[in-house]
């Protein structure tokens, strides 16, 4: 069976110039360009998109799910890096 | 490796998880009753939008205009785009597309009972896409938030383009509803075998129903199967009546008391039978279905080569470099 040979790859659609890549889903193909023409055809069929990017699927660092892996921990207790950890006087508005 | 004692505060997480209502994401530790149950669900799922282009592939070359067969084309199209995007969310739980095709190929893996209805006129084509479509999404929408994500993301895209083929499928029933006596009669006669159907695609009664408990704790499903069966009637019946088309029900009737339409009983016989594989279509469908898939092969061997060979051309420069 080939469709196993086939690579997933991750589908990235920019809906708009001016806002970023976003993730919409994946699929298979056999090259780079399939992928590209198949992520038109099955992401953008009603003009979701300016612009795409196909990443194999295999060239993705992910990190580990965070039930299992305290990777993010470091940034729990720092809560001073949040402006709302500042109380101010009530005489300064805006800041 | 895990040790009982993990697995027990893993599961209270995932239980705590789910009552919070947070998405539970591929890399995340889920019960593998879970894993299961969601990979039978996305994969029927699956399978029913890739089947469910055969009974409307029928009438494409039979379409009345060029403009209702430009429309059932971009509507077929649709349904395989939904299949795909099914696939892809039920690989996330580490199953892969070929496995995936062979249970349904070798009938192992199930795919709704409507498809196994045969497509006989025109008027099926409306039919299908007000009620069989209408009775989806009525299943879907609360799909949308359903506990795993990427089934959910899947399920807001299908959502989206789902509307569309419910409202093109009224206005073929409206044009014929509004046409000649034998176009009213072909609607009619359409609504008449469609409309059981379409209310069995809820799935069995509550209580008959193995799974509603515990997909419903899971957050999985957010509605019994009756109680959508229920929402479906209130809100078609009353779009019949603008069509000037009968329900064949005659225990059909609005009931001031409750709220909603009481209507008939289901013939549950004939739910099983096509359930088991005896419906009228089912041998048809997943033969079209594997004739399809091995016609494929030598396009799948071919698009393969091909990539295989301009992957040994662009390494080839660099390595003489």
């Amino acid at each position: 069976m080939t469709d196993s040979n086939w690579p997933l790859y991750e589908v990235f659609v920019r809906s708009r110039n001016g806002l970023s890549h976003k993730h919409v889903g994946s699929l298979h193909a056999a090259d780079d360009e399939m992928a590209l023409e198949a992520a038109r055809d099955l992401y953008t069929r009603r003009s979701e998109g300016v612009s795409l990017w196909v990443v194999p699927s295999a060239a993705i660092t992910a990190s580990q799910s965070a039930d299992r892996d305290p990777f993010f921990e470091p940034a729990q207790d720092k809560i001073y890096r949040h402006p709302t950890f500042y109380e101010l006087p009530d005489e300064v508005k805006h800041m | 490796m895990t040790e009982p004692s993990d697995i027990q505060q893993l599961e209270a997480r995932f239980e705590s998880r789910i009552d919070a209502d947070d998405r539970i994401e591929p890399q995340d530790w889920m019960p593998e009753a879970y894993r299961k149950t969601m990979i039978r669900q996305i994969a029927q799922h699956a399978h029913s939008e890739i089947i469910g282009m055969q009974p409307e592939g029928n009438w494409i070359t039979r379409a009345p205009t060029l403009e209702r067969k430009a429309v059932l084309m971009a509507k077929v199209q649709d349904e395989a785009g939904h299949g795909l995007y099914l696939y892809s969310a039920a690989e996330t739980l580490g199953i892969s597309r070929e496995e995936l095709l062979d249970g349904l190929h070798s009938g192992r893996m199930k795919y709704s009972s409507i498809f196994n209805y045969p497509t006989l006129s025109w008027a099926d084509m409306g039919a299908i896409g007000w009620l069989v479509d209408g009775a989806a999404i009525m299943n879907q929408v609360p799909l949308c938030r359903t506990s795993y994500g990427p089934y959910a993301r899947a399920m807001v895209r299908v959502c989206k383009e789902e509307s569309f083929h419910q409202r093109q499928g009224y206005s073929i029933m409206l044009a014929l509803a509004r046409g000649s006596a034998a176009q009213r009669e072909m609607a009619q006669d359409a609504l008449d075998r469609w409309w059981w159907p379409s209310l069995m695609m809820f799935g069995p009664a509550d209580a008959d129903s193995p799974h509603t408990a515990q997909s419903m704790h899971w957050k999985i499903k957010r509605h019994s199967n009756d109680e959508l069966r229920q929402k479906f009637v209130d809100a078609t019946v009353p779009q019949a009546e603008l069509l000037g088309l009968r329900v064949p029900d005659p225990e059909l009737r609005w009931n001031e008391e409750r709220g909603h339409y009481d209507f008939g009983e289901i013939d549950w016989d004939e739910f099983w039978r096509v359930v088991k594989g005896d419906g009228p279509c089912n041998r048809q469908r997943l033969a079209n279905r594997v004739r399809a898939h091995e016609q494929g092969e030598w396009v799948r061997e071919a698009a393969a080569a091909y990539a295989e060979k301009q992957r040994q051309r662009q390494q080839k420069p660099r390595d003489a470099a």
